[in-house]
């Protein structure tokens, strides 16, 4: 059991039937540090994506998952490490025409309309009027795209955000928990409409703390406390984990790694 | 600099406005009443014959006042708020340039403040009979002028704001200084050495003296068209600092 824990994220890319690398990656971390004043947020995070899919990125909340979402859009400041997106560093201004990203809390304006808000956003990619009517049906808004964003549910609110994000159809959308206060119904039509878009070649990197969300995702990236524990696809969570339940599965997999480090540790102090 | 994304940019904030009514009427009725009640203050004054009326004066300074405190209060809120609710973040991650979006608030409040001193001009001059030697045009330029460096400096202000309570609290330290140092209650020659040094380089003195350089001449002087050429160097540099204070990368 100790020694299986070191080598987990590259051995799992390596022996996983599915990832066969189709080109370059979409996303491609390297060692990537971040600190905020003394605490460390992130503590050397590598991992590829490939392009046209659905990544999950799960944790426990303040498991790093926001500042690896901002550090892969590049506003960001890494303390070590590099990010390569769509072959360019992160955050290199020709990326912003086609990266798109949704905050956790909603960032619109409430006192715009739904079709206002994202007629502005879309103006920021030479976007017509035809893309922003698609972007609010694409989110199921048409019947309110006339009305004040305030005054819309919690639900409505959020979708608004993320039509703000499809307007502009970005190569790689990077969405921060976008299903949280979404009714079940909603949530299977969201992802029904991510798997549309991976399908036609958009890459997405969606973080949930919900682990039952992981089993949309065609690869999953597990991070606690800054680490990452593995890369994987939700098939092989079960099969480590050795439960169905993914959320049991991914317990498993932490204290595994907990007391593989525990191991590595005593075996240190008797060195 | 992209033209859609300004115009967007100014399009979408005189849109927010437009649905905030209370905010519409500070901006275009609160002058005119304030202007109502400077002149109903001196209407019984006693003056020596000759001697020009105190509305003629002070009416004619809060023309300029107006615009620069209304603009200010409403920009570093708008702002505030914009930067609060990730907006700010989220549009820094599309290909907006920094000066797109300052300029974008500029020209969307400078057009209200264009109409604003429109109002509150057109009232000085028509109801309450101000008089002055110079064209009530100069008078709008000038209100324009520092209403654009209202605006600026809420940008700026904005930045050091986290809440929209703390940005109120900039009210009387980055406005009044200005409203009580530019010759309006005491006249800048009068002022001892070290308030008149203070006075010299807060932004509002010049657009006092360029008022007086109208209203005492009918046509348009060299000392006016410094003072307005001072003030835009000033909102220009104002701007600058505020786009330092838009950061795409943050740790």
């Amino acid at each position: 059991m100790s020694h299986s824990s070191s080598g987990n994220s590259t051995s799992v890319n390596s022996t996983s039937g599915r990832a066969k690398p189709t080109g370059p990656a979409a996303v491609k971390a390297t060692g990537v540090h971040v600190t905020r004043g003394r605490k460390k947020i992130l503590r050397g995070i590598d991992f590829a994506i490939e392009p046209g899919r659905i990544t999950g990125l799960l944790g426990p909340s303040g498991s790093g998952k926001t500042t690896l979402m901002r550090a892969v859009v590049g506003v960001q400041r890494l303390r070590a490490g590099a990010i390569e997106v769509l072959g360019r560093p992160a955050g290199t201004p020709s990326l912003r025409h086609v990266v798109g990203y949704v905050t956790q809390a909603p960032s619109v304006y409430p006192d715009l309309s739904v079709e206002a808000n994202v007629r502005y956003f879309g103006a920021m990619h030479d976007a017509k009027a035809s893309d922003a009517a698609e972007a609010i049906a694409a989110v199921g808004l048409e019947k309110l795209a006339r009305q004040k964003t305030a005054s819309l549910s919690g639900g409505e609110f959020s979708r608004v955000s993320l039509a703000c994000a499809l307007v502009s159809h970005p190569q790689l959308l990077v969405l921060d928990e976008p299903t949280v206060g979404l009714d079940p119904v909603l949530r299977a039509e969201l992802w029904d409409r991510f798997a549309a878009m991976a399908a036609t070649g958009t890459t997405l990197i969606v973080s949930s703390h919900v682990m039952e969300e992981a089993s949309h995702c065609s690869s999953l990236l597990l991070l606690r406390d800054g680490l990452l524990l593995a890369q994987l696809s939700p098939t092989e969570l079960s099969e480590r984990g050795r439960s169905h339940d993914l959320e049991k599965a991914f317990l498993h997999i932490i204290q595994e790694s907990e007391s593989a480090n525990r191991n590595a540790s005593e075996s240190q102090v008797a060195s | 600099m992209n033209p859609r994304m300004m115009f967007a940019t100014a399009r979408r904030v005189l849109e927010q406005l437009r649905h905030d009514h209370r905010s519409v009427a500070l901006i275009l009725v609160v002058p005119a009443l304030l202007l109502a009640a400077v002149y109903y203050l001196f209407e019984n004054e006693t003056l020596p014959p000759g001697f020009p009326r105190t509305f003629d004066r002070v009416g004619l300074m809060m023309l300029a006042i107006f615009p620069f405190v209304v603009m200010f209060l409403v920009t570093s809120i708008t702002m505030l708020r914009e930067r609060t609710t990730g907006t700010l973040e989220r549009l820094l991650t599309t290909p907006i340039h920094k000066a797109d979006l300052l300029f974008g608030y500029a020209i969307a409040f400078s057009l209200m403040a264009a109409l604003q001193s429109l109002v509150a001009t057109a009232v000085a001059y028509w109801i309450f009979n101000l008089d002055i030697k110079g064209g009530p045009g100069y008078v709008v330029m000038i209100a324009v002028i520092n209403a654009v460096l209202g605006v600026a400096l809420g940008l700026l202000c904005s930045a050091f704001a986290r809440t929209e309570f703390q940005a109120v609290q900039f009210m009387p330290v980055v406005v009044v200084p200005q409203i009580l140092l530019c010759g309006l209650f005491v006249a800048r020659e009068h002022m001892n050495g070290f308030l008149e040094s203070i006075s010299n380089v807060l932004p509002l003195t010049y657009s006092v003296d360029a008022l007086q350089q109208i209203a005492g001449n009918t046509d348009a002087t060299q000392a006016m068209w410094q003072d307005a050429v001072t003030m835009a160097g000033i909102v220009v540099a104002v701007l600058v600092l505020a786009s330092f204070t838009l950061r795409r990368r943050t740790s």
